[in-house]
């Protein structure tokens, strides 16, 4: 057991990015400070709400391709409500963006549990479905950082305990839906759902109507992230995180979570984010041009899902080599 | 990644073939329809050089797209074939500064798509790896590729014979563009429907492990038609970079979106075992009626991307809202 434990997808991340830092820091120590870690994990915050929704979405052996549109579609929609009516309040605007952003999951949900449509052709289409409607919302033009109010602004920069509310939210999100994962119906019937669909089936799990909930999860989550992102960097425009939604696949896939369904956790998914963050923040510090940033996210990917693949092999998970339809 | 506990497609029930040419001949209904109104809705439309103009919007697709079909009928798909043109095409502009003519660029534009193909190959057949997270991963990893060599920059400066495969005319107004798609669609209507290569394609998606039993070398098969959708995807960089006579890294940008819409529309069931060539040819036809219609109208590129996205749902979605609602 602890042999186990230690071995865990979890600690192995823990190490990989105590391993990295460590790297980093022998040439620029700076950036090890608790003040600037502080600042990689508010930025990575968005990346780690994200990765949590796609990962409950992949353990039910589905993808979510349309966060990023669904993200900057949310945050167009916010901006203008914030221009029209400065005066609403900040709360009621969170709740528009997670409303929203879970009703544009539940297109997607339903199209998948309803129709049984390849959730990648579903979310490729609403991919730019998405993105095609902020232009017409917008009509191409940016909302830029003085058409926006002041309290819309401030919120994900206020700061409690001396960390800002974005970092809040991403640590309540974790915690929250850690819980909700390990101890409520709803999250174990993700991980059966995605384990084995068949005998979910059997033990009374609606396997679509879960996997309807999961990307209802994942959209309310890229809506509040469209959100933050907006009024972090006080800006909207129809190209806003534009591919965003490879770097949250690849966030999932580093941490553990299995494209296969069903393996999978919160923690997992928030450390692969971070170590991508880490990356990310790093590559201008060591003086790598950011335009290192994709291959660098394409590279992971394949690295990952090759070792995720190694490590099932190992357990003995796949007995016969079955034939998958990887659509 | 579909769910096998609740969908089980039933290929038995009505034959295939009369399906197979009923969808063709709608498809062609739907081309007409398009072709008419758009002779109505704009002046410029029945002009022969306009018409000409028109097949460009869809004749390097839709060379990727035979290649995709007949990755999709076997059950796998390629998202990367976009990045692959973008390195392709990067390859050829980095060998254009060193001196190398025509013939060298085309050979390292092929080559180019071949190892790209043969890469994703390996790490399908030969690692065991989901076909949609590798190639989510290379479609990354190959355009960041482009964007590290050439970053915010572009490459010109192609040779001036060079510019014939994109810009020449065969006789009158029939472009080589379009005598090439016409070989090729001829080529891949022979592959698949007349040869045993083809009949195993359709063996394969239908029931892999069938397949394997029947002494059909599965991983061999998906090996190739992995390399000749690397192939194409070069081929259609030669087209393209010799047509824009420039090459950026953001090149082809979207692209594998259009060029699964394409393959789903012409018939092709996304979940493998079934379509035709003459059905994506026509399905080509459509959406580059749909985009030279609407581009006459004057209406943005994005709100395109919003009709290509619909129609890739609706395509998939009506047929099986039809059989609902019979049911």
């Amino acid at each position: 057991m602890p042999k186990q434990i230690l071995m865990s997808r979890e600690v192995l991340l823990t190490g990989a990015i105590a391993l990295l830092l460590a790297i980093i820091a022998t040439r620029f120590p700076a950036f090890i400070t608790p003040s600037n870690l502080a600042n990689v994990f508010n930025d990575t915050a968005p990346l780690i709400l994200l990765a949590i929704g796609q990962m409950i979405v992949i353990l039910t052996r589905c993808i979510d391709l349309s966060v990023a549109a669904n993200l900057a579609l949310t945050g167009m929609v916010v901006s203008m409500i914030n221009v029209a009516m400065p005066g609403l309040p900040v709360p009621i605007i969170i709740l528009v963006a997670v409303g929203f952003g879970a009703l544009l999951g539940m297109v997607n949900g339903i199209l998948v549990w309803k129709l049984e449509i390849p959730p990648i052709v579903v979310t490729l289409g609403t991919m730019t479905i998405f993105r095609g409607t902020i232009f017409l919302l917008s009509e191409g033009k940016w909302i830029n950082a003085h058409e926006f109010s002041d309290p819309f602004k401030a919120f994900p920069r206020a700061e409690l305990l001396g960390l800002p509310l974005m970092s809040w939210i991403a640590i309540a999100a974790v915690i929250f839906f850690s819980i909700v994962m390990s101890r409520t119906t709803l999250g174990r019937a993700f991980y059966a759902a995605g384990g084995n669909p068949h005998a979910a089936t059997y033990a009374g799990i609606d396997v679509g109507r879960t996997q309807f909930w999961a990307f209802t999860i994942s959209g309310a989550l890229a809506g509040l992230t469209g959100y933050l992102w907006v009024s972090r960097f006080a800006v909207a425009f129809v190209d806003l995180a534009g591919g965003f939604e490879l770097s949250v696949v690849a966030a999932c896939v580093i941490g553990g979570v299995a494209i296969m369904g069903g393996i999978g956790t919160v923690v997992g998914a928030m450390l692969g984010a971070l170590f991508l963050g880490i990356i990310s923040n790093a590559l201008p510090v060591v003086n790598i041009s950011p335009f290192w940033q994709l291959a660098i996210s394409g590279g992971a990917i394949i690295i990952a899902v090759a070792l995720n693949a190694q490590a099932n092999r190992e357990k003995g998970r796949i007995i016969l080599k079955r034939a998958e339809h990887a659509t | 990644m579909t769910n096998t506990a609740r969908f089980i497609p039933d290929r038995l029930e009505s034959p295939l073939e009369r399906r197979l040419k009923s969808w063709e001949t709608l498809l062609l209904a739907v081309a007409v329809g398009i072709f008419i109104v758009n002779s109505f809705t704009s002046p410029y439309f029945l002009n022969a050089w306009n018409l000409s103009d028109m097949t460009f919007n869809f004749t390097e697709k839709a060379m990727i797209a035979f290649a995709m079909a007949l990755l999709i009928i076997a059950g796998e798909i390629d998202l990367s074939v976009a990045s692959i043109i973008a390195l392709a095409s990067t390859a050829m502009g980095a060998a254009v500064q060193v001196g190398v003519g025509t013939p060298g660029l085309v050979l390292i534009g092929l080559g180019v798509g071949l190892i790209c193909g043969a890469f994703n190959g390996f790490l399908v057949t030969k690692m065991g790896l989901p076909s949609i997270v590798v190639t989510i991963g290379t479609m990354s990893l190959f355009r960041g590729i482009s964007y590290i060599v050439l970053g915010d920059q572009a490459y010109r400066g192609y040779p001036s014979d060079f510019s014939f495969f994109g810009q020449g005319y065969v006789f009158w107004v029939i472009s080589f563009e379009f005598v090439l798609f016409a070989i090729i669609a001829l080529l891949y209507f022979v592959i698949l429907h007349k040869t045993n290569f083809g009949r195993a394609v359709y063996a394969i998606g239908n029931n892999a492990i069938g397949a394997e039993f029947s002494g059909i070398r599965v991983a061999r098969v998906k090996f190739i038609l992995f390399l000749l959708t690397g192939l194409m995807s070069g081929i259609a960089a030669i087209c393209l970079t010799s047509r824009l006579a420039s090459t950026r890294p953001s090149i082809a940008f979207g692209w594998e979106l259009e060029i699964v819409t394409m393959v789903v529309l012409g018939g092709v069931s996304i979940l493998g075992g079934s379509g035709s060539i003459p059905g994506v040819v026509i399905a080509a036809f459509v959406m580059g009626l749909v985009t030279f219609g609407l581009g006459l109208l004057n209406v943005p590129g994005i709100v395109m991307s919003i009709v290509i996205g619909l129609l890739l749902i609706g395509v998939i979605a009506l047929p099986r809202l039809w059989e609902k609602w019979r049911a």
